[in-house]
C-alpha cells in the first residue's frame, strides 16, 4: 500500500478533567485497511474512536483526515465520510426500517432499495416494521450497524459491534462488514475485546494500555513475533490489568 | 327553529333589558371563539418558534450558570399573568417605550403578552424533556452525519412526549388566561374579546347561563385539542 495515509495523528493527548486518557505520539492509518484495536476496559480504544470521527477534539496535537485537520470544527461533508457504531447503540424512536434509513434521510437520499437489501442482508427484513425501542441488545447492534453501512462511509469506526451477539450472528456481522469493504474499499478501525476476531478480521493490529499505544503491527507480526513484552503477555492472556 | 331554541332564548332574557335571541348569540359566540383560538395559536406559535430551538439548546448545553437560567425559567412560570399584563401594558402604553407601535388594546398586545406568559413553560418543559434524552444520542446521531441543526431536531423529535407537553400546556395556559389579556386588550366586544374575558363580563352582568355556556365552549375547545394531541402522540411508528 502506497497511498497517502487517510489519517495521521501527531503528538495527540486527550484528558479527562485532570486525568490522562490517551497519548498517541504518532499514527498513520492507510485508506483501505482494517485495524484491530485491542486493549482493556478503559484502555482508550473507546477514546481513540471518538477522536477519529471528528465530533471531539484532542487537548494537544493533531488528527489529520485526507490531510485535513479533524477536530470539532470539522466540515460536514468531510465528517460524513465517517460513520461510528459506539458499543452501546442508542436507537430512535420508530420502526427498524426509519432507524435504518436515518443517515440517508440527513443526506437527504433515501434510496429504499438499498435500505432493502441492508435490512436483507443482517436479516432484519422480519423485524423492520417493529419498534427499534422494543429489540433485544444484540438486535439493537445489527440495526445500529445496518444504519452506518447503509450510508456507505470511506471510514467506519467500530466499538465492539459483536460483543452482544451469539456466535451466529458474530458470524453474519464479520461478513457483512467484510462484503462492505471489499465493495467499497472502506477503511476500518474495529475495536474489539476478542484476540480471534482481531486476527481474522484485521491487516494491522494496535494494543493500547493505560491509554498509550504500545503496539501496532501487521496482524500475523502481531500475534506471532510481538516485539513489546507487553502485547506478548496480552496475546498469550497472561497479562493482569 | 330548533326545539332547544326556546329554552335557549330564555338565558337571554336573564337580565333586564337584555333582549338578544339565539341568532344574536350565535353572531356573539363566534367571533369570540374565533378570536380566542386565533390569539392563543399565535401565541404558542410564536412560543414554540423561540421557546423549541432555546429549551433543546438549554437540554443539551452544559454552561456555568445553568442552574440560575433554569431557575429563572421556572420562577417564570411562576409569574402571575396579570404581573405580565401590567408590564406589557406599561410597555405599549403611549407614554410606554413600545407605545409608537399602537398595539394597546389590540390582539397583537394579546398575543405579545401571552406569548411571554407562555414562553417560559415551552422552554422549561422541553429543557426538562431534552436533558432526559442521553446525551449520548446527540453524537451517535452526529456520527451519523448529522449536522448541529438536524441532531437538534432529531433530539427534539426523541423528545416528543414532552415537547407535546410543553405546547399543550402552553395551549391551555393561553386558552384559560383572562388577567393579562383584560388589561392589554381591554375586552373591546369584536376586536379583543376572547372566551375567558366574555365570561367575566358576563359574570359581572348577572347572565350567568351565558357565562356557563362560554365556558362550556372552552372547555370543548380544549377536550378537542388534547383528544387531537394524544391522538398524534400514540401514533404507530413509522
Amino acid at each position: 500500500m502506497t497511498d497517502a495515509p487517510l489519517y495521521r495523528l501527531d503528538n495527540l493527548v486527550r484528558r479527562q478533567g485532570d486525568g490522562f486518557v490517551l497519548g498517541i505520539p504518532q499514527l498513520e492509518i492507510r485508506p483501505g485497511e482494517v485495524i484491530g484495536l485491542l486493549g482493556p476496559t478503559g484502555a482508550g480504544k473507546t477514546t481513540l474512536l471518538r477522536l477519529l470521527s471528528g465530533l471531539e477534539s484532542p487537548h494537544e496535537g493533531e488528527i489529520r483526515f485526507r490531510a485535513q485537520p479533524l477536530n470539532g470544527g470539522t466540515p460536514l461533508i468531510l465528517r460524513r465520510q465517517i460513520a461510528m457504531i459506539p458499543q452501546r447503540p442508542l436507537l430512535l424512536g420508530g420502526s427498524v426500517r426509519r432507524n435504518v434509513e436515518y443517515g440517508l434521510r440527513l443526506r437527504g437520499a433515501v434510496d429504499a432499495s438499498r435500505v432493502e437489501k441492508m435490512l436483507a442482508d443482517l436479516e432484519l427484513r422480519p423485524i423492520a416494521a417493529q419498534n427499534a425501542q422494543t429489540l433485544s441488545g444484540g438486535q439493537t447492534q445489527l440495526v445500529a450497524l445496518a444504519r452506518a453501512l447503509v450510508i456507505e462511509p470511506d471510514v467506519l469506526l467500530l466499538d465492539e459491534p459483536t460483543a452482544n451477539l451469539d456466535p451466529a450472528h458474530v458470524a453474519l456481522v464479520e461478513q457483512a462488514i467484510g462484503r462492505f469493504r471489499q465493495e467499497k474499499r472502506a477503511t476500518i478501525i474495529w475495536a474489539t475485546h476478542n484476540l480471534f476476531q482481531a486476527r481474522r478480521v484485521a491487516d494491522r493490529v494496535a494494543l493500547l494500555l493505560a491509554g498509550q499505544l504500545i503496539e501496532l503491527a501487521a496482524t500475523h507480526d502481531f500475534f506471532e513475533r510481538p516485539v513489546d513484552p507487553r502485547t506478548a503477555a496480552f496475546v498469550e492472556g497472561k497479562m493482569i490489568w | 327553529m330548533s326545539p332547544f331554541a326556546p329554552r335557549k332564548q330564555r338565558y337571554f332574557r336573564g337580565a333586564k333589558g337584555d333582549t338578544r335571541n339565539m341568532d344574536d348569540f350565535n353572531s356573539y359566540i363566534w367571533p369570540i371563539v374565533w378570536l380566542s383560538l386565533q390569539v392563543a395559536g399565535a401565541a404558542v406559535l410564536l412560543s414554540a418558534v423561540i421557546g423549541l430551538p432555546l429549551g433543546c439548546w438549554l437540554g443539551l448545553a452544559r454552561f456555568r450558570g445553568k442552574g440560575a437560567v433554569s431557575a429563572l425559567i421556572y420562577t417564570g412560570m411562576a409569574m402571575p399573568p396579570v404581573v405580565i399584563g401590567l408590564l406589557v401594558y406599561l410597555l405599549l402604553s403611549r407614554s410606554g417605550p413600545l407605545g409608537a407601535w399602537g398595539w394597546l388594546y389590540t390582539p397583537k398586545a394579546m398575543v405579545l403578552a401571552q406569548t411571554i406568559l407562555d414562553l417560559p413553560f415551552v422552554v422549561g418543559i422541553t429543557t426538562a424533556a431534552v436533558a432526559a434524552i442521553p446525551p449520548e444520542l446527540h453524537f451517535q446521531v452526529r456520527s451519523l452525519g448529522a449536522s448541529q441543526w438536524q441532531a437538534r431536531r432529531t433530539i427534539l423529535r426523541e423528545a416528543r412526549p414532552g415537547v407535546i407537553l410543553a405546547l399543550a400546556t402552553a395551549l391551555g395556559r393561553s386558552m384559560s388566561e383572562v388577567g393579562a389579556v383584560l388589561i392589554v386588550g381591554g375586552n373591546i366586544q369584536e376586536h379583543t374579546r376572547v372566551l375567558t374575558t366574555a365570561i367575566v363580563l358576563e359574570t359581572s352582568r348577572g347572565q350567568f347561563a351565558i357565562a356557563l355556556w362560554l365556558g362550556a365552549v372552552l372547555l370543548s375547545i380544549a377536550l378537542t385539542v388534547n383528544f387531537a394531541i394524544i391522538r398524534f402522540h400514540r401514533a404507530p411508528p413509522t
